[in-house]
């Protein structure tokens, strides 16, 4: 019998052989692929093991932060402030993140390389692992005052506010929010369901407006076209005089380029500084024709349009749009044709201009502290571009103080300081109603900061026509208070 | 008068003081385990592991001194192997009912029932081996304990008696107070019947019959026995939904006919008789249907998502990538996300936090096992003790081939408990006393002959 006992042995052999060979295949092989099945919730649980970092506003105020729980997630994400801050610090959902909570993603949850060594100390220690915290150059003040002033308008909306000098970005609200808790949550179904709605709501409240999406900008846009006309030519200045007559006969068309409302534009030969401050639109529309297309997007692109941008979060390209013919060219001159601009572009303009021609980088993030708060990294202001000369800043500074002095945003003026700023607003379509646009800084003669406003033309609630000067300049002005107070 | 040197006889040595050191060190692997699971889960030691060192240490050390006594020639490696498969096995189910999780797998896991249940291993094990000195005594239960083994198996049919769990008809006892899954008894029963009929048998089922193309034919009345079993398996499948225990019986009988007959016609006879039964009852049962193509087709999201599908099967196999090649540690997984973690898929658990390493140290360690059966085996010097010996061995490789090749999805999924881990009493008690009875043969393989005397110069020779 002991040959078959052998035999038996064999076939035994063989079945522990096959178990661990499928064994090694499992765990060797396919390991990661299964790890890193949808299905497989390990991936879910550990999300919720780490002890994410915090996200501050400011240095003071705490925006997002994560808190231990008894239960199945050790730590569940919160967001103090909610709706204010939505569109900066984004969710944390179960399988997704968005905003600063996807861009500095590693930093908070610790797998950076950055804090390989704390890891290494925790894992140590028995303690879960910590991220790190993020710091926002948010500025509590401005945020609020952005948000409430914006919501007063009942009007969808975006503010984005710039400290001019570093670039470190102030104020970013865009009207409607949302609650990142709901979408912050664990139970997936609800998450997701509540985000199915959110994505489906037509007037997109998860859609950041300062940069993800782009809106003409109408008369705002005169700045880019006064800054080209003088860039063209170092001796003209405010008071140079330029044609004006009330209305453009656009080449090769048979339309004309009126002005707002079909007036007249002072006696047809005016000074820039008059044109901006009544906002005329044929000598733009002629500065336009004159300069070309190329030149034109050329003085943009100096304001750093066109160039890959992230705040982190990347930055929707803003255009001047295709080349057409003279007439589109005069159209675009003043905002009113293919040129589309993020709110974030149209506050880089203002602080270009306000920081004496140099726009510098705009960022969101301050600095990062590891857990013990020392110090991992802090932001280094760089130079973004070069956009006019600073004797050409100082023009346009000059006329754009004229405009809320005498102009049409008088709305925006502050006791005791100089406001430079510059309203538009741009019809998006015949028979809708226009976007209302303001651009600002102030103090004119140090700039602490520069904002754009953008309140959209479907109403949130209710509300007539929104204007530049009507609308957006107050809202503007709020947010510049709350700075320099 | 020369004096001619006796050929000495091989004495195998006893060995008994490194089985002891092996045993104590099986018992520190699972304090450590425990110590481990305590500190990474709570960060202190359990509470109650002085109480479970000392009660699985004495356990051992008086199934030490049973053996020692009553089996001193016994093989040395056995007990240690089974008592370190036995500690991981309790300290997994510990380690699951540790998890703040709500889910049953978390919930349903109890530590100290299955310590309990150890004990009372232990307990049978050592009256098993005191006991039944001579394992051919069984050899004259050969029909009681055929007879023993179908009463065991149809006992859940039995109304009021039997109770259906999970689905499956193959509890005996009372609701909320004990239950027993006849069966696990029923095996040991029924191979002790295979191995006394076969060695009754052996010759008539080995010679008689013709040759067709290249195999022996065995005469038509001969397959009676081998129908029978055949019937009877497939009696558990379809009246007890019972896919494990089916194939584990049919396919340890086959074993067990060609290893006693040495005829190879038996092992494909069985094989085109199971292909048939498996053929018929997929085409007959949804449930068995459903196996094989989760088993086919486990990543599908609609089988995957279907009532019965691969589901649990994926959390099984999700678990061991995320364990991967050192595994994630005890305690610092999430084995409780398997369904039946504490039970059919305890070793997926394993694996999780031990990772391929430990589960390649289980595998090692229930192949040595077994390995000590087939040796036990090829050593015992009657057939019986041959034939038995091998089945028991053969019962419990095939047993870990199935329910470990299952939920590692190398063949379709048959539920059966991983011997000496899963929670369950029934499975632990019967399997100590498969421990028992080879321990037993073990004892009489390796024990010396009676030794002639052979040294004539120490015979005094009369002279009148």
């Amino acid at each position: 019998m002991n040959r078959t006992i052998k035999r038996a042995a064999v076939a035994c052999l063989a079945m522990f052989g096959l178990l661990m060979i499928n064994v090694n295949v499992l765990q060797g092989v396919r390991a990661q692929s299964l790890s890193d099945d949808a299905r497989n919730t390990r991936n879910f649980y550990e999300r919720y093991a780490v002890q994410r970092g915090r996200i501050t506003a400011g240095g003071k105020v705490i925006v997002a932060q994560s808190k231990e729980t008894k239960g199945d997630f050790r730590f569940l994400r919160e967001y103090p402030e909610g709706r204010l801050y939505a569109h900066v610090t984004g969710f944390f959902s179960p399988e997704s993140e968005s905003a600063i909570e996807r861009s500095e993603n590693d930093l908070l949850d610790g797998s950076s390389a950055d804090l390989l060594l704390q890891r290494g100390i925790d894992l140590f220690t028995g303690e879960p692992t910590r991220g790190a915290n993020v710091d926002l150059t948010i500025n509590p003040e401005a945020q609020k005052a952005a948000y409430d002033a914006l919501r007063e308008s009942g009007k969808r909306g975006a503010v984005v506010a710039i400290e001019p000098k570093t670039g470190g970005i102030l104020a970013m609200v865009s009207l409607p929010t949302y609650d990142p808790a709901e979408l912050s949550g664990t139970n997936k179904s609800e998450v997701f369901g509540r985000y199915d709605e959110l994505a489906k709501d037509k007037s997109q409240p998860l859609l950041n407006r300062t940069i993800e999406n782009t809106y003409p900008p109408g008369s705002t846009f005169k700045v880019v076209t006064a800054a080209a006309f003088l860039e063209d030519d170092s001796s003209r200045g405010a008071d140079t005089t330029v044609d004006a007559p009330q209305v453009l006969d656009l080449p090769n068309t048979t339309a004309d380029l009126p002005n707002y409302g079909g007036a007249a534009c002072g006696s047809g030969q005016v000074t820039l500084r008059f044109a901006l401050e009544r906002s005329c639109n044929t000598p733009f529309g002629k500065i336009g024709i004159d300069l070309g297309h190329e030149a034109m997007g050329e003085q943009l692109e100096k304001f750093g349009a066109g160039k890959p941008l992230a705040v982190p979060m990347s930055v929707a390209k803003s255009d001047f749009g295709p080349k057409e013919d003279a007439a589109a060219v005069a159209q675009a001159s003043i905002g009113q044709r293919s040129n589309q601009m993020t709110p974030l572009q149209m506050a880089m303009i203002a602080a270009g201009i306000a920081n004496e021609g140099v726009v510098m980088k705009p960022y969101l993030v301050n600095k990062i502290t590891d857990p013990n708060g020392d110090t991992i990294d802090e932001a280094d202001p760089e130079e973004f571009s070069e956009a006019v000369s600073s004797e050409t800043a100082g023009e346009l500074t000059d006329m754009m103080i004229s405009v809320v002095a005498n102009g049409t945003a008088n709305r925006a003026q502050i006791p005791g300081v100089q406001v430079a700023g510059k309203t538009g607003t741009a019809e998006t379509a015949q028979g809708q109603q226009p976007h209302a646009w303001f651009i600002s800084f102030a103090p004119a003669n140090d700039p602490k900061i520069a904002i754009a406003v953008m309140v959209e033309s479907g109403a949130v609630r209710g509300g007539g026509e929104a204007t530049g000067g009507g609308t957006a300049a107050p809202i503007a002005k709020a947010v510049m208070e709350a700075v320099l107070k | 008068m020369s004096e001619v040197a006796a050929a000495p006889v091989p004495m195998p040595a006893k060995r008994r003081m490194a089985q002891l050191v092996m045993l104590a060190f099986a018992v520190v692997i699972t304090m450590g385990a425990y110590a481990n699971v305590g500190l990474a889960m709570d960060g202190a030691i359990p509470s109650g592991m002085l109480t479970y060192g000392l009660s699985l240490g004495g356990l051992m050390l008086a199934a030490y001194l049973v053996l020692a006594k009553f089996a001193p020639w016994a093989d040395p490696l056995i007990l240690p192997l089974v008592t370190l498969v036995n500690g991981l096995g309790l300290v997994m189910i510990f380690r699951l009912s540790e998890t703040d999780s709500t889910l049953p797998s978390a919930t349903l896991a109890s530590p100290n029932t299955q310590l309990l249940w150890t004990l009372i291993g232990i307990v049978l094990f050592s009256v098993t081996l005191i006991f039944l000195r001579d394992q051919r005594a069984l050899q004259r239960l050969t029909y009681t304990a055929g007879a023993l083994g179908l009463l065991l198996l149809v006992s859940p049919l039995i109304p009021f008696l039997g109770q259906e769990i999970n689905g499956a008809r193959i509890w005996i006892g009372i609701e909320g107070v004990a239950q027993l899954q006849p069966a696990e008894f029923a095996k040991l029963a029924l191979v002790v019947f295979f191995a006394g009929y076969l060695v009754a048998k052996r010759d008539v089922l080995a010679l008689a019959g013709r040759r067709l193309l290249f195999i022996d034919l065995p005469r038509a009345r001969d397959l009676g026995p081998v129908l029978i079993t055949w019937g009877v398996s497939l009696g558990i499948l379809v009246l007890q939904k019972d896919l494990g225990s089916s194939l584990l019986l049919f396919g340890t009988f086959i074993a067990m006919l060609y290893i006693a007959t040495q005829r190879i016609s038996w092992v494909i006879i069985g094989i085109l008789l199971f292909l048939g039964g498996a053929i018929m009852a997929g085409l007959l049962f949804d449930h068995v249907q459903m196996r094989w193509r989760a088993f086919n087709d486990p990543g599908n999201p609609e089988i995957y998502n279907a009532i019965g599908g691969s589901e649990q099967l994926m959390q099984g196999l999700f678990a061991m990538g995320s364990g991967g090649i050192l595994g994630s540690g005890l305690g610092q997984g999430h084995p409780e996300l398997i369904p039946l973690a504490f039970s059919d898929f305890i070793f997926p658990a394993t694996g999780e936090e031990l990772g391929l390493t430990g589960l390649m140290a289980i595998l090692v360690i229930y192949a040595l096992i077994v390995q000590r059966g087939l040796r036990t085996s090829l050593a015992a010097r009657d057939p019986f003790t041959k034939l038995l010996s091998v089945g028991l061995s053969f019962l419990l490789a095939w047993q870990i081939f199935i329910i470990v090749g299952g939920v590692t999805n190398l063949i379709p999924l048959t539920g059966l408990v991983t011997p000496f881990m899963s929670q369950g009493g029934s499975a632990l008690l019967s399997n100590w006393i498969l421990i028992a009875l080879l321990v037993r043969m073990s004892d009489a393989a390796r024990r010396p002959p009676p030794q002639a005397i052979q040294n004539e110069g120490m015979t005094q020779v009369f002279q009148r």
